[in-house]
C-alpha cells in the first residue's frame, strides 16, 4: 500500500479527488465494515462450538479445566506474535520475520553473559531485540522503499543465521528460576503466560480501536494516498507499525524461553505463517485497512485447540496440517464473501 | 535395521560378530571398560598392543554442520580423539548441511590423498558414489552412522543401533513396571520426526521389546527433535491421559522440552526414559529428583571410536582381542540404559544439546 505514495505526479488532481471520494466512502461503510466484522466473529466463535463438542464426543479429556488452560497456555506464544501481526496487517504490511526474530531474542536473552544480569535484563533484552528487528524492518520499507514481504523475509533469513551464530546451534539452558517460572506460576489458577496473554491482548484491542494510533492504522491500511493527504506521516506512522510487532516478538521471546526453558535458534519455525494465518481467519483483511484484535485472538485458539484435539485423539500431526490448510482457505472464501457484500 | 542390512550380505555376517564383540572390541582398543571413547580417557589405551605409535595416518573428517547437539559432539568428538594420538593427522573440512558441498569437500580430501576418510554423510544414498570413488582410489573410507548405500563404498562402517536404543528403552520399562507389579500400564511415546526411518526403527523396537512383556503403546506422539516442538506435543498428550505410568522420549534435545512441560502441568506419577544420551539428560537423571530416570544411548562418541579405527586402518592393525587381524567391516554400537546407578560412569561422554 505505502509504494502508492511514489507514483509519478500524473493527474494528481484526479487521484486525490478519487482517493477523497474512496475515503468518504470507506468512513461510511465503516458502520457496516464493523458489523460484517462482528458476524465473522460470531461464524468463528460457531467453529469453536463445532470444535468443541467434537471435543466433548471424541476426547473425554478435552473439557476439563486443566486441558482449556493448556489450550490457552499452549496458545499464547503465537498469540501476543499474532496481535502484532494484526497490526502491521492492518497498517497494509506484513511481517514474516516474526517467528525467526523471537528464536534470535530468545538467543540473545539467554546467553551466558545476559542470564548472568538476571532476569530483569533478559526480559529487556528480549524487548530491546524485538523492537531493534522492527525498526530496521519499518525503516527499509517506508524510508527504503522496499516491499514488506521482501525486507521483513530478508530479516528472517538474517535474524536465523545470527541466532545460530551466536548460540552456536545450541539450546541455551536457562538457570534463571524466575523466568521458567513464568510458565509454571498459575495467578488465580490461571498461567500467567495466559494472562500476559489477555494483557497484549486487551492492550491491543484498546490502541486499535479507541486511540489516534488505530484509527491512522486502518487509514493507512485502507489508503495511504488518502492518510498522507490527510495529514499523517505515513512512513514513520509504518516504521511504528513495525516496532510495534516487535514489542510483541520480545515479549513472545520471553514467554517461549520460560514455556521451554531454553533459548534455541530452532523456536518459532514457522511461527509467522501461524500467526499471519490466525490473523486472516480472524478476519483480517491481507490488503489492509481492515481487521480485529478479537478474531486473531479467536483465529489463535481455534488453531491451538486444533492441534490439542489432534493430540488427544492420538492421531497424527500431519494430518492437522491439512486441517489447518482446509479451514484457512474456507476462512478466506468466507472473508471474500463478506467484502463483496459489506462494500 | 532393515535399511541398514539393505542388500549387504557380508555385513550380515559380521553384524552379528560386531553385535557381540563390537563394544568390548572397541574398548580394547581404546582400553577402556565400558564408556569409552572419551578421548581424555583415550590416552590411558595406549598402552597395549596397538597403542605404541606407528606409522603416521592423515585422517580426512566431513560431517554435517551441527544443527543439534548431537551432531556439534560428532565434530568435537573426533577432534579431540585425534589429538590424543600422536600419529594422527586430522583434516577436518568445513562441515555443511548441503550434499553438494560435502561430495566437493571429500573429493578435495581425495586430492590431498589422505590416507582414511572418515564420513558422516548428510545422506548416505547421495554421498556413496564420492566415497565408492575414494574407495577405488585407494583411501580407506570409514562410514560414520548413516549407511551408503553399497559396501563398495566403505571399508568399515560404525554406527548406533536405532532399533536398539527402542528395544533397551522397552526393556527397562518393562521391567520396572513388572517390579512394580503393574497391571495395564499407560505407556506413552514422543517420538521424533516420523518420516526419517530411524524414528520408524526406533518406534518398532520399542514396540517389539514391551510386547515381550504383555505391554503395549498408548499414547504417541511425534515431535521435531527440538526444544520447543516437545514441549507444545508433551503439554497437549499429558492432558490426553489423567494417568500415565511410563514415557519414553526418543532424544533428549527435545527432552529439555517435554521436561519442562510435564514440570507446567505439575504432573509426576510416572517415571521417563530419555534417548540418545546428553548431558543435561544425565545431570537430571542423577540428580535423583526428576521423572527422568534413565536414557538409552545413541552415543555421539561413535565419532571418537571411528578416528581410532580409521588409526588402526591406515596402520594396517586390527583390534587386538580380536583374532582377526584386521578391523572388521562393520560395528554397531550397543545402546547401553543410563541409570541412577551407572550415571558417572557415562556423565563426562553426556553431549550439550
Amino acid at each position: 500500500m505505502t509504494d502508492q505514495v511514489d507514483v509519478p505526479p500524473v493527474g494528481e488532481q484526479a487521484r486525490v479527488e478519487a482517493a477523497a471520494v474512496a475515503t468518504t466512502q470507506r468512513s461510511r461503510s465503516w458502520d457496516l465494515l464493523a458489523r460484517a466484522g462482528e458476524v465473522r466473529n460470531l461464524g468463528l466463535v460457531g467453529v469453536l462450538a463445532i470444535l468443541g463438542i467434537v471435543g466433548a464426543i471424541t476426547a473425554d479429556t478435552f473439557w476439563t479445566r486443566s486441558n482449556i488452560l493448556t489450550i490457552l497456555q499452549q496458545g499464547s506464544v503465537i498469540g501476543v506474535l499474532s496481535v502484532g501481526m494484526t497490526f502491521v496487517i492492518i497498517g497494509g504490511g506484513i511481517d514474516l520475520s516474526v517467528g525467526k526474530v523471537m528464536a534470535l531474542a530468545s538467543v540473545w536473552s539467554t546467553t551466558v553473559a545476559t542470564q548472568s544480569y538476571g532476569a530483569t535484563v533478559m526480559v529487556i533484552c528480549a524487548v530491546l531485540v524485538g523492537m531493534a528487528a522492527g525498526l530496521i524492518n519499518g525503516v527499509l520499507i517506508a524510508y527504503g522503499r522496499m516491499a514488506p514481504f521482501i525486507v521483513t523475509l530478508a530479516m528472517l533469513a538474517a535474524a536465523r543465521g545470527l541466532a545460530e551464530r551466536i548460540s552456536n546451534k545450541q539450546s541455551q539452558l536457562v538457570t534463571v528460576e524466575s523466568i521458567n517460572e513464568l510458565a509454571t506460576t498459575k495467578p488465580l489458577g490461571v498461567p500467567l503466560l495466559v494472562w500476559i496473554f489477555a494483557a497484549v491482548a486487551l492492550v491491543g484491542w484498546i490502541v486499535l480501536n479507541r486511540t489516534t494510533y488505530g484509527r491512522r492504522t486502518f487509514a493507512i491500511g485502507g489508503n495511504s494516498e488518502a492518510a498522507r493527504l490527510a495529514g499523517i506521516n505515513v512512513r514513520r506512522h509504518t516504521v511504528t507499525l513495525y516496532i510495534v510487532s516487535g514489542l510483541c516478538v520480545g515479549i513472545a521471546a520471553i514467554m517461549i524461553t520460560s514455556l521451554t526453558t531454553t533459548g534455541s535458534s530452532t523456536h518459532g519455525d514457522l511461527y509467522e505463517l501461524d500467526a499471519i494465518a490466525a490473523v486472516i481467519i480472524g478476519g483480517t483483511s491481507l490488503s489492509g485497512g481492515r481487521g480485529t484484535i478479537v478474531g486473531t485472538v479467536l483465529g489463535v485458539v481455534i488453531f491451538t485447540t486444533i492441534s490439542n484435539l489432534f493430540v488427544l485423539n492420538n492421531l497424527q500431526t500431519e494430518t492437522q496440517d491439512i486441517v489447518k490448510g482446509v479451514i484457512i482457505v474456507l476462512a478466506v472464501l468466507l472473508q471474500r464473501r463478506g467484502k463483496e457484500g459489506a462494500v | 535395521m532393515k535399511e541398514l542390512n539393505k542388500g549387504v550380505g557380508r555385513r550380515n555376517v559380521l553384524l552379528g560378530m560386531a553385535g557381540l564383540g563390537g563394544s568390548a572390541a572397541l574398548a580394547a582398543c581404546t582400553g577402556n571398560s565400558k564408556g569409552d571413547g572419551n578421548a581424555k580417557k583415550t590416552t590411558a589405551a595406549v598402552s597395549n598392543g596397538n597403542s605404541g605409535t606407528g606409522k603416521t595416518v592423515t585422517v580426512g573428517f566431513s560431517a554435517p554442520a551441527a544443527d543439534h547437539g548431537w551432531i556439534a559432539a560428532i565434530q568435537r568428538n573426533a577432534e579431540s580423539a585425534a589429538k590424543q594420538f600422536s600419529d594422527v593427522k586430522l583434516q577436518s573440512v568445513q562441515p555443511t548441511n548441503d550434499i553438494a558441498a560435502q561430495i566437493a569437500a571429500v573429493e578435495t580430501l581425495i586430492n590431498k590423498k589422505v590416507d582414511v576418510i572418515v564420513m558422516l554423510p548428510n545422506d548416505g544414498k547421495q554421498l556413496t558414489t564420492v566415497a565408492r570413488k575414494a574407495m577405488d582410489g585407494g583411501i580407506q573410507v570409514i562410514n560414520l552412522d548413516r549407511v551408503f548405500d553399497s559396501p563398495l563404498a566403505y571399508r568399515t562402517w560404525i554406527g548406533g543401533d536405532n532399533y536398539g536404543m527402542g528395544v533397551s528403552a522397552g526393556n527397562y520399562i518393562g521391567e520396572q513396571l513388572k517390579q512394580k507389579g503393574v497391571s495395564n500400564p499407560v505407556i506413552a511415546e514422543i517420538a521424533g520426526i516420523d518420516s526419517l526411518p530411524l524414528t520408524q526403527q526406533r518406534s518398532q523396537g520399542f514396540k517389539d521389546s514391551l510386547s515381550k512383556y504383555g505391554f503395549k503403546v498408548g499414547p504417541r506422539q511425534a515431535a521435531q527433535f527440538t526444544v520447543q516442538s516437545g514441549q507444545s506435543v508433551t503439554a497437549n498428550l499429558l492432558q490426553s491421559a489423567p494417568h500415565i505410568d511410563a514415557i519414553w522420549n526418543h532424544d533428549d534435545d527435545q527432552g529439555i522440552g517435554v521436561l519442562a512441560a510435564i514440570k507446567q502441568a505439575n504432573r509426576k506419577e510416572f517415571f521417563m526414559v530419555g534417548g540418545a544420551g546428553s548431558a543435561n539428560a544425565m545431570r537430571e537423571i542423577k540428580s535423583g529428583k526428576s521423572v527422568l530416570k534413565a536414557t538409552v544411548l545413541y552415543p555421539p562418541t561413535m565419532a571418537s571410536s571411528a578416528v581410532a579405527l580409521a588409526r588402526l586402518i591406515g596402520q594396517k592393525k586390527g583390534l587386538s582381542d580380536l583374532t582377526q587381524p584386521e578391523v572388521p567391516a562393520s560395528i554397531t554400537l550397543y545402546s547401553a540404559t543410563v541409570t541412577e546407578s551407572n550415571v558417572d560412569q557415562y556423565l563426562s561422554l553426556g553431549f550439550e544439546s
